[in-house]
């Protein structure tokens, strides 16, 4: 219920929401578990496990039980924190994890069935038959137990990434770093000060405390407004520093839309990539429960979350409030809400010298013992100094005391300090390079402590910066000693609860303790304990406390679990952001693709590269039908191709040609002017890297052609041998790929298309095969090779980029004038088989030049990169597999890529495997199904039969072996000089 | 992580391309024998701590960087040009 006057937006409009279909007002600036608790609705979900009824325990972003979905089908958010999610006008949310409903869920049979479910209980009843695991334990478990569901249906939602750089980045905008921020700032610093708050200020929001005579609240947003005014400062609030990584990297969690109603023109969330020189962890503290029996139930909330909730958001969680503690700070609870006018029933302090701060019973050396309260709170069971009694009690503010929010100096390894003043972790100095730790997260709890710590960190940083520091008043705040006893479960009948959200209590802890899972990493995943969305933030420590107590150590000795990164949940749309469908990769496209796309041709990925499949005609209806008319068309009249995809590097230099002769297993010192060369590029290790051709453009400049794929990787080798391993040679190369298009004309009629378009035409004696030179199209200056990869007579033209799209349809068209016309990659492939050329399929990484039949291509007559590996015993000596060509005895038979060879009539097992598959086609011009791979010895086994095996397919085929060309052996169609 | 480019200054490390060790800059000489090279293309130490390894500058200005780098802490204390003298 509200209180009057009270509250931070008291004022605020009126909201209007609803929870399982029921509407509710709030304010404006409401959380929606404030305006839960405002309109009395305390149960919010069930729990993981027992389905057991759970309440609001926290106002932050550690809570563990209220959490809600929102939005609907492929909007459907599950696991949405209500202690963080601002409400606004139309918010539907849903509860969890409940069936029918809320008040009557079926599932809750399983707390009945408690005794049975202990820790370990999957691992123990689920272990057989194995069978089961997957098909019948899993499904069950999965339907009976866990949080929130997706849709399955697509997001939709947009999300953004982005990087930010800054000095200085503050992590958490609370007393600490609001001073570190001022001090940082006015120092010169480029600041960034991240809050996961709506608003910043941190406790001050939800204290009472006055900082410089001034309301703490106050204070703080006058702080915000001079940093806002700083063109050095950056605010960024809703933002969560998510985790630490190398070398000064902050990953962040911006929620940019969570607080409105959904837009698509909005961003949902943004993930940041934050690089900062020097960072301070000003992230508070976490207040943790106290594990008494039944210590769950609705109602029962951390004590700085009923405060925070009465002053921030003028709600009082109940009309007669209890306080359970073992320190002092938990009494401003009471005296808050004494002086707020909500009745407090008592305070049970742990204490024998429990002090009293305000006009409420205290109860010293006071437990809770016992709760009642089926669906919420309504009494306790205390016994204290004077015996025991019970107390109805709506809402129970609980605290064990406070945690230093480590987790984020721990995300490289670091382990946190135990502190045995503040019964807690702080962090280690220098956990991560660059991080200082200032305010309650290093352990200094005060209000004045915190102000000061900022001040001093911040002045440390910015002296190491370089930066002289800037003057800062030290505002006046209250400076109360923390007071702490330990008290980490209480005797009783009943569950006493850790971590609410994976449902683990103190026996379970025991039980793993018993069963030997003693080191902590080990009991948490026998016990769940610190898992799921929460991580364990409120329950970690004190389950640590109890493992201690059950092992017979300290809690130093027994240490703690590792914090990871993320510390609040990410979506993988944040993370992912921008690489959904088309966003997953960069596609580029030839100056060809829209009269490509045009021609309806069907397109294949090729590395990034969008490539045509085939270019059907009416009335075909099969791939196969076109890929055969267009094979037919290259072979006998002419087809054009466009093969801008491959890799282009200009090599320019004096040296130009011996850096060639380097990287190139055979001669290129020896290539004249206006001449292509093939060449074969090895690894170090003497394995094929990559072929192409190479044409020498004048007496220093060559250009260097890849294949598509590999056009990358080689780019990257020529730096690396050009920097390391030869910077003797005077060479510079670039890569030209994107500003050249090129287009292959190939087959008998390729000169004559040509001549109709170059500006001056050319012959069969002045453009011999292997050629190459300057032409005109049109007055545009282009680039003609003379070269095939068809087997044809063939040219490739070349022109810059921008005259592509037009070439293309000028050589179209001209080509179908001619009877022939445009081809795709299946004819591309099939027309480079018949001749026995090899692509990455046969050069895949495993095969050295001799495995290919070029042996004698790698020149002994000089050092080049791979030319030493590629001479080992076991590569010339040994018994390789080698490439063949394969084809069917019965012409109809058939051959499929991947299947194994078999001495025929062997078992079809691995030990007698002789090679494999690597490429296939139907060829038209052969009239069957061509192959090439690799076979035991091969180049010698020409003529003899063997068996070709594939199990998937479950196909069998009779094969001949023979020599990998089978069209045109001695390449008189290539070669062709005659002027006709 | 972030690297420090020589050329460019500090840069995100998805800008480069990692390759492996500096053993990779010691190319033996074309008759050093087999064992010789059997070290330089296939034999590493996995080293705790201090190592030197090779980083291209893939997504920017193309140089390879022999970069000095703690395998335990992920320090990274410095990057050279592989070839300095051609800074
Ligand atoms: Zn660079």
């Amino acid at each position: 219920m509200r209180v009057a006057g009270k509250g931070l937006n008291a004022h605020g409009a009126p909201v209007t929401f609803t929870f399982d279909g029921t509407t509710f007002e709030g304010r404006e600036g409401d959380t929606l578990a404030a305006a839960l608790l405002a309109n009395d609705v305390r149960l919010v979900g069930r729990s993981f496990k027992y389905h057991r009824p759970r309440g609001i325990l926290t106002a932050g972003s550690e809570e563990p039980n209220a959490l809600v979905t929102m939005g609907t089908d492929a909007a459907q958010d599950p696991n949405i924190r209500a202690t963080t999610q601002e409400i606004y006008d139309g918010l539907a949310a849903r509860s969890q994890n409940a069936w029918p409903s809320l008040n009557r869920d079926v599932m809750a049979v399983n707390d009945l069935l408690s005794p049975f479910l202990s820790a370990g209980f999957y691992y123990k009843t689920f272990m057989w038959p194995k069978s089961f695991w997957e098909k019948v334990y899993e499904p069950i478990i999965r339907r009976a137990a866990g949080l929130g569901a997706l849709s399955g249906a697509t997001n939709e939602d947009t999300y953004e990434k982005a990087f930010a750089h800054c000095d200085v980045l503050i992590i958490g905008a609370g007393p600490a770093g609001l001073m570190a921020a001022l001090t940082a700032a006015r120092s010169g610093a480029d600041v960034i000060l991240a809050d996961e708050d709506s608003q910043m200020g941190g406790r001050l929001l939800a204290e009472t405390y006055d900082v410089d005579g001034q309301a703490g609240a106050d204070w703080a947003a006058g702080i915000v407004e001079d940093l806002r005014g700083m063109a050095n400062v950056r605010l960024m609030t809703r933002t969560t520093v998510t985790g630490a990584y190398d070398q000064g990297t902050y990953g962040a969690l911006e929620l940019v839309n969570h607080h409105r109603t959904p837009n698509a023109a909005v961003p949902r969330e943004c993930f940041w990539r934050i690089v900062a020189k020097r960072s301070i962890l000003c992230a508070g503290a976490l207040e943790r429960p106290i594990a008494f029996p039944n210590n769950d139930r609705p109602g029962i909330m951390t004590a700085g979350a009923v405060r925070t909730y009465l002053n921030r958001w003028g709600v009082a969680p109940g009309k007669s409030v209890t306080v359970f503690a073992n320190n002092d700070d938990a009494h401003r609870t009471a005296v808050d809400l004494v002086d707020a006018g909500v009745t407090v029933a008592g305070v049970i302090d742990s204490r024998a010298d429990a002090p009293q701060f305000g006009d409420y019973p205290v109860f010293k050396s006071g437990l809770v013992i016992a709760t009642k309260g089926r669906l919420c709170l309504e009494s306790i069971t205390v016994q204290h100094s004077g015996g025991t009694r019970d107390i109805r009690t709506d809402c129970l503010a609980m605290s064990g005391g406070w945690n230093p929010t480590v987790h984020l100096t721990c995300h490289m390894n670091g382990r946190p300090t135990w502190d045995d003043y503040i019964l807690s972790f702080v962090p280690t100095d220098g956990s991560i390079p660059g991080m200082s730790v200032a305010g309650a997260a290093s352990g200094v709890f005060s209000t004045h402590g915190c102000l000061e710590s900022g001040i001093k960190i911040a002045r440390e940083v910015v002296l190491e910066l370089g930066l002289t520091a800037g003057d800062i008043d030290m505002p006046s705040a209250d400076d109360s000693a923390y007071r702490i006893e330990p008290l980490w479960q209480v005797e009783g009948k009943g569950r006493k609860w850790l971590d609410f959200q994976n449902d683990v209590h103190v026996k379970d802890i025991n039980l793993a303790a018993q069963e030997n899972f003693r080191s902590v990493e080990h009991m948490k995943r026998y016990t769940t304990q610190g898992m799921a969305t929460d991580q364990g933030k409120n329950s970690n420590v004190s389950a640590l406390a109890v493992l201690a107590d059950a092992t017979g150590r300290g809690i130093p000795e027994t240490g703690t679990t590792t914090f990871r990164p993320p510390y609040v949940p990410v979506s993988i749309g944040a993370m992912g952001a921008g690489a959904q469908g088309h966003g997953f990769a960069p596609e580029r496209h030839m100056t060809s693709h829209h009269a490509t796309l045009d021609r309806g041709a069907p397109m294949i990925e090729a590395g990034l590269w969008y490539r045509p499949s085939y270019f059907p005609k009416t009335g075909e209806t099969t791939w196969l039908e076109s890929c055969n008319r267009e094979v037919n068309m290259v072979r006998n009249t002419v087809g054009i191709c466009d093969v801008s995809t491959l890799g282009k590097i200009d090599i320019q230099g004096p040296d130009a040609a011996a850096f060639l002769d380097f990287v190139y297993c055979n001669t290129f010192l020896t290539l004249k002017e206006n001449r292509v060369r093939y060449g074969l590029m090895l690894r170090e290790d003497g394995y094929v890297m990559d072929d192409g051709t190479t044409a020498r453009l004048g007496p220093n400049q060559y250009v260097m052609t890849t294949t598509t794929a590999a056009a990358g990787q080689v780019m990257k080798h020529l730096d690396w041998v050009s920097q390391a391993l030869r910077p003797d040679l005077d060479v510079r190369f670039g890569s030209v790929t994107e500003q050249w298009a090129q287009f292959a004309v190939a087959g008998p009629k390729s000169r004559d298309l040509l001549n109709s378009i170059l500006d001056q035409g050319i012959d069969g004696e002045s453009w011999p095969f292997m050629a190459c030179g300057d032409v005109q199209i049109s007055g545009v200056a282009g680039r003609l090779f003379r070269i095939s990869f068809s087997g044809e007579h063939a040219y490739e033209i070349a022109v810059p980029s921008r005259y592509g799209a037009s070439l293309f349809r000028q050589l179209c068209a001209q080509a179908e004038a001619m009877g022939g016309g445009v081809y795709g990659m299946e004819a591309l492939n099939v027309l480079r088989i018949e001749k026995g050329f090899i692509t990455h399929s046969e050069i895949h990484g495993r095969v050295n030049a001799a495995d290919i039949g070029f042996g004698r291509m790698v020149s002994q007559k000089k050092d080049c990169i791979g030319n030493t590996a590629s001479q080992r015993p076991d590569v010339v000596g040994g018994e390789r597999e080698q490439l063949v060509g394969l084809k069917p005895i019965d012409p109809k038979g058939k051959l499929t890529a991947g299947a194994h060879l078999f001495v025929d009539g062997a078992d079809a097992v691995r030990v007698n495997d002789q090679g494999y598959v690597t490429s296939v086609c139907y060829s038209p011009t052969l009239g069957h199904d061509l192959a090439l791979g690799f076979l035991l010895d091969g180049h010698n086994r020409h003529g003899e039969t063997v068996q070709l095996v594939d199990h998937l397919r479950g196909v069998e085929t009779v094969c001949e072996v023979c020599h990998p060309v089978f069209l045109d052996p001695d390449n008189t169609r290539a070669k062709e000089t005659s002027n006709g | 992580m972030r690297l420090p480019c020589p050329l460019c200054g500090e840069r995100d490390r998805r800008e480069f391309y990692y390759q492996g060790h500096a053993t990779m800059l010691d190319r033996p000489a074309r008759d050093a024998g087999i064992d010789a090279w059997d070290d330089y293309l296939h034999n590493r130490d996995n080293i705790a701590g201090e190592v030197e390894d090779l980083w291209h500058h893939e997504a920017g200005c193309g140089a390879w960087i022999k970069v000095t780098r703690n395998t335990v802490t992920h320090e990274v204390s410095g990057a050279k040009l592989v070839n300095g003298a051609r800074k």
